[in-house]
Parts: structure tokens; C-alpha cells; sequence
């Protein structure tokens, strides 16, 4: 549905998008990740038509932007990062405004704006003065929008970002729905989010792009240790945190053992191990056998963030480092 | 075309659901009025004084009274042009409705249009207003309603081509102030240009007097229609809708 290739965006002294590569299949959520400035936005208003790109081409079921526009806008629904909303009008002008303009009218008009407005739970306010909405309903206003015309594609720019927690869930709820109808982008800094919501995840910083995969497999890979947290503790005498660490150590398949924490008698390790071998169990018969009480152990959860934090953080250090090689290009 | 339309309906909307239209039509009704009771006052007066001195030939109601009036009130309308136009393009672009806009399927021109068509119409509102004055003009006395409706056309004609103009400057700001403040200065500057020509005969100062705003409007408010002025102001308007087509594309390359 959506093909990306070699996209670029030079300014005159920085790239805010460097030979970005992807593609979308139809149906498909994909989260666009990365931290402020990345490059999402400028990568988003690319697709739409907004920006031309320096370089590259990206096709919007089967337009490229450049050369057709006009057919691509037509498929395009688009949230900006600040709903576009005409404080004056109220929501239902404004989504028979936004309709007329993607080329509605008359019966399928209304029946589309009737439509939205419940999809969107917006109806009522319906007659209400944009600029009088909460936050959380011109959010909702916006999306309401974006999907007016029914469009193959949505591309949402951080779509829940300053909404209250209800209603982030809510909005992941409205936007998870209508996937299978339309083809969705959404950028985000949030990381939950991607996890609860997308399929997929691309995820770019400074302009690149530094991993495209499907959620479940970037979550994998970065499994493929798996990390444990222990805290053992002697029942009535004090426990010797030199002694246990010993004890564990003998155990197959622990790849490090961190000392954490000693408060009285209980002490804490962080530890690392391969994957499959069946270290948890071991670990506690070890612990108990030894005399020790076993307060608890835990598999400290990899979230996306590490994974993100893995791929965002070092490329970051290094490149702050060199910012005229990128700028130069 | 259906573009233009629905543009044209949403910046009409917008002015008369803000305070903006109704604010503009009663400065204009009342600085208006004022001119209309000065002149009348004034006319009435030195009527009276020449039939007093036996004067056989009674004054011109279309030449003494309705044609400096209405040259007078097409300067009034140069003030009220920025605050028509600041807000355009201005205020799209702050509040990032301009996204909107040019992510549909529709061309800009059709927005240029639109919003072209919305802000004249808006000037013809005030126009509207003066009609009124004049209508008793007409309905105690006998002027002529032909040059009249010349000098209507010219300062139709000028407006047009300012509120254009002020369009194209409303594209280069977030800021509806400066947007305003700017468009006031350049309507300014191409009136007072035209003065030099008055008492200079160089080159240069003809050049100047013919690019001023106001030196073509002098055939129209005596209900004179030439072909000159009305290309000057035809060629304003199209400068106008060239500059803000270029400068909306380029919004897009620098944004």
C-alpha cells in the first residue's frame, strides 16, 4: 500500500530524513517510532504531499507523490501533530467543510458525516464551537476528519499525545478498529503504545531509519538473554551476600551476576542467563537447599524501550559527535 | 470551480462568525457617514451662498459632492484593506489548518481564489453600506447614476487588486499584525507615490505617479472608463494571485 524508497529531506544545513526505506502492507498498523526530532513528522508529511522529497520516491496505493499528487491526496487521511481545526466552526460544519474538500457531497455526505461522528464518539458535540472542545475531543475532531473520505490510508501524527490516560486508551481502541479498512501509519514517541497498538514498528533516529520489524520480533530478539532479578534472604541470622553469590555462580547457564543491594538480611542480585536453559528453577532449589529463604525472582521484562533505547541511544552519541559529515551530504 | 466555492463559503463564514466582518462594516458605516454629513453639510452650505450672490448655474451634485466623496472614501478603503486580509493565510499557518488545505485535492489557486473572492466580498459589504448615503442623494435630488457606477467599478477595481496584494502578504507570516502592519505600509507607499507626479515632471516621477494606486482611480471617479486603468488594476490583481501562489509553494519547500 505504501512503498518508500531512499526518501530524503535535506534543509540547507541538516538532513531531517536520510535514505529511508520501507513498506507498508495493506490493512497493517505500523508504528513510526522515535524520539523529538527524529525525522517522523517530516518522513509523514512527505506521504501526504506537504513536503516534496530531495531524493527518493514514495508511492501511495500505487501514486507516487511527486508525480501524482492529486491521487494520492485523494487516499490519504491526515492527522497533523496539531488537530487542524477552525476554532470558529462547529464539528459539524467542519466535517462537512473537510468533506467537501476531499470531493464529498450531498446523501453520501452527510451520511459519511453521520458516520464519523459516531465512529469518532464526537456526536455530542456536534454542535459545538471547535474552539471550545477539550483536548481529548479535538483529538477525536481530527481523526474524525481524517477518515471523512473513507481513505485507504491514514497517517497519524502522534495521535494521542497530550490526552488524558482514558483517553489514550480510547483513541488506541479507535484506532486499532480501523485497521483491516484503512492502512495506518502512526508516529509516536510513546512506546507502549507501538507495543499495544502496531504491528509493525519502524523505528528512526536522526533521520535514519535503524530497525523495521514486527513488534513480537523485536521484543525476541532482544529476549534472547533473559534477565532475572533474585532477592535472597537468611531466615534469623544474617545472610553473607559473598557466600550466596558463590552458591549461584555454580549454577549452569548464568552468563553474570550483579550484586545489587544489601539491606539486613536480605540481599539482591540482578542476573543473566541464556534463554532456554532452566535457570529459575535451579536458582531456587539452590537458594533453598542452602538455607536461605528465596524472597523473590523475577524475570525483569524486556519492553520495547530497552530494545528502542538500544538502537536509539549509542547511533545518538556517536553521530552528536559528527554532525557536520551528516550536514555536509 | 466547487473549490473555489468552498472556500469562498468557509472565509465567509469565518468572517461573520468572528467579530471581524461586523467590526470592519460599522467603522466603515460610521467614518463613512461622517464624510457623507461633511460633504452634504458643506454642499448644502455653499449652494445656499451662490444662489444668495445671484449665481445663475446651480452646482453639480455628481461633480461637487459625489465625486470627491467617493475619491475620499477609496483612501478610507486603502486603511480597511490590511484588516480584511491579515488574517488569510496568517492564520491558517499559526494555527496549522494550512496542513489541512494543502493535503486535500485541491489546487492552490482554487484556495487563492476563494479567499480572494471571500475578502472582496467582504469589501463589498462595506461598499453596500455607502449605497445607502447616496440613495438619498437620489431619492431628493437628480445626479447622475451612470459616472457613478463607473467610480463603483474603480473602486472595485482597486480593492481587488490591494486585497490581493494584501493576500500575497498574509502568506509570508504566521503573524496576523505584521501581516496587517505590512499590508497598511504597502498600501500606503502606493498611494502617497502617486503625489510626486503633481509638482515633478523627471521620468522617474511619472514612473512613480503612474504605479500608485490612487492616480488611476482619478477617470473612474469622473466616470471615465479607460482601458489603461482598468489593465493597471487587472494586472494588480494577477501580481497579486502570482506572488501568493509562489509564496504558498514555497511554504512548501521551506516548512
Amino acid at each position: 500500500m505504501i512503498t518508500v524508497t531512499d526518501l530524503t529531506k535535506r534543509y540547507a544545513r541538516h538532513t531531517a530524513v536520510d535514505h529511508v526505506s520501507f513498506e507498508v502492507q495493506k490493512g497493517q498498523i505500523v508504528g513510526f517510532l522515535g524520539p523529538n526530532g527524529a525525522g517522523k513528522t517530516t518522513t509523514m508529511r512527505m506521504l501526504t504531499c506537504f513536503l516534496p522529497p530531495t531524493a527518493g520516491s514514495a508511492t501511495v496505493a500505487g501514486f507516487d507523490v511527486l508525480e501524482q499528487p492529486f491521487e494520492v491526496k485523494k487516499r490519504i487521511g491526515y492527522l497533523p501533530e496539531a488537530p487542524p481545526l477552525y476554532p470558529e466552526m462547529r464539528t459539524v460544519e467542519y466535517l462537512q467543510f473537510v468533506g467537501k474538500l476531499k470531493g464529498l457531497s450531498g446523501a453520501e455526505l452527510s451520511k459519511r458525516v453521520d458516520y464519523v461522528l459516531e465512529r469518532c464518539s464526537v456526536a455530542d458535540v456536534k454542535d459545538k464551537l471547535l474552539g471550545k472542545l477539550s483536548k481529548g475531543y479535538r483529538q477525536r475532531v481530527g481523526l474524525a476528519q481524517a477518515i471523512i473520505h473513507n481513505p485507504d490510508v491514514l497517517i497519524l501524527d502522534e495521535p494521542t499525545s497530550g490526552l488524558d490516560p482514558k483517553q489514550i486508551n480510547e483513541t488506541r481502541d479507535l484506532i486499532k478498529s480501523l485497521a483491516g479498512d484503512h492502512t495506518i501509519i502512526l508516529s509516536t514517541h510513546i512506546l507502549p503504545e507501538v507495543e499495544q497498538t502496531c504491528q509493525s514498528v519502524l523505528i528512526i533516529n536522526k533521520g535514519r531509519l535503524v530497525a523495521k520489524d514486527s513488534v513480537n520480533n523485536l521484543q525476541n530478539r532482544a529476549r534472547g538473554a533473559e534477565q532475572l532479578l533474585i532477592e535472597v534472604a537468611g531466615r534469623n541470622t544474617d545472610v553473607d551476600s559473598a557466600a550466596v553469590q558463590q552458591r549461584l555462580e555454580l549454577i549452569p547457564g548464568i552468563t553474570h551476576i550483579i550484586f545489587k543491594d544489601k539491606q539486613q538480611n536480605r540481599c539482591t542480585f540482578e542476573i543473566e542467563s541464556h534463554k532456554d536453559s532452566f535457570v529459575r528453577g535451579d536458582l531456587a532449589r539452590a537458594v533453598v537447599e542452602a538455607g536461605w529463604d528465596l524472597n523473590e525472582l523475577r524475570p525483569t521484562a524486556v519492553s520495547l524501550e530497552e530494545i528502542f533505547l538500544q538502537l536509539t541511544g549509542e547511533p545518538a552519541a556517536v553521530q552528536a559527535e559528527e554532525p557536520v559529515a551528516t550536514g555536509a551530504v | 470551480m466547487r473549490n473555489v466555492l468552498i472556500i469562498f463559503r468557509k472565509e465567509i463564514h469565518g468572517y461573520f462568525t468572528s467579530p471581524v466582518a461586523y467590526l470592519l462594516l460599522t467603522m466603515f458605516a460610521v467614518v463613512f457617514g461622517l464624510f457623507f454629513w461633511n460633504a452634504l453639510g458643506a454642499f448644502v452650505y455653499y449652494s445656499m451662498e451662490s444662489q444668495m450672490r445671484g449665481q445663475s448655474f446651480p452646482m453639480n451634485l455628481n461633480e461637487e459632492l459625489i465625486r470627491p466623496l467617493l475619491s475620499n472614501i477609496n483612501v478610507i478603503g486603502l486603511f480597511f484593506i490590511p484588516m480584511i486580509t491579515m488574517r488569510l493565510f496568517a492564520e491558517e499557518k499559526r494555527t496549522g489548518t494550512i496542513e489541512l488545505l494543502v493535503t486535500s485535492p485541491i489546487r492552490d489557486l482554487e484556495v487563492i481564489g476563494g479567499k480572494w473572492l471571500a475578502a472582496l466580498a467582504l469589501y463589498g459589504c462595506m461598499l453596500l453600506v455607502t449605497v445607502i448615503n447616496l440613495g438619498f442623494l437620489f431619492k431628493y435630488g437628480h445626479p447622475d447614476w451612470k459616472p457613478v457606477a463607473v467610480a463603483y467599478l474603480g473602486m472595485i477595481l482597486q480593492a481587488a487588486g490591494m486585497l490581493a496584494i494584501g493576500m500575497f502578504i498574509s502568506t509570508l507570516t504566521k503573524n496576523q499584525i505584521i501581516a496587517g502592519a505590512a499590508t497598511f505600509g504597502v498600501c500606503l507607499v502606493l498611494w502617497v507615490m502617486g503625489w510626486t507626479g503633481s509638482y515633478e515632471s523627471a521620468t522617474w516621477t511619472q514612473v512613480l505617479s503612474y504605479m500608485s494606486v490612487t492616480t488611476h482611480m482619478e477617470p473612474f471617479s469622473k466616470g471615465l472608463l479607460d482601458t489603461r486603468d482598468t489593465i493597471y488594476y487587472i494586472t494588480l490583481i494577477f501580481v497579486g494571485f502570482f506572488l501568493t501562489a509562489r509564496s504558498l509553494e514555497s511554504l512548501r519547500w521551506r516548512a
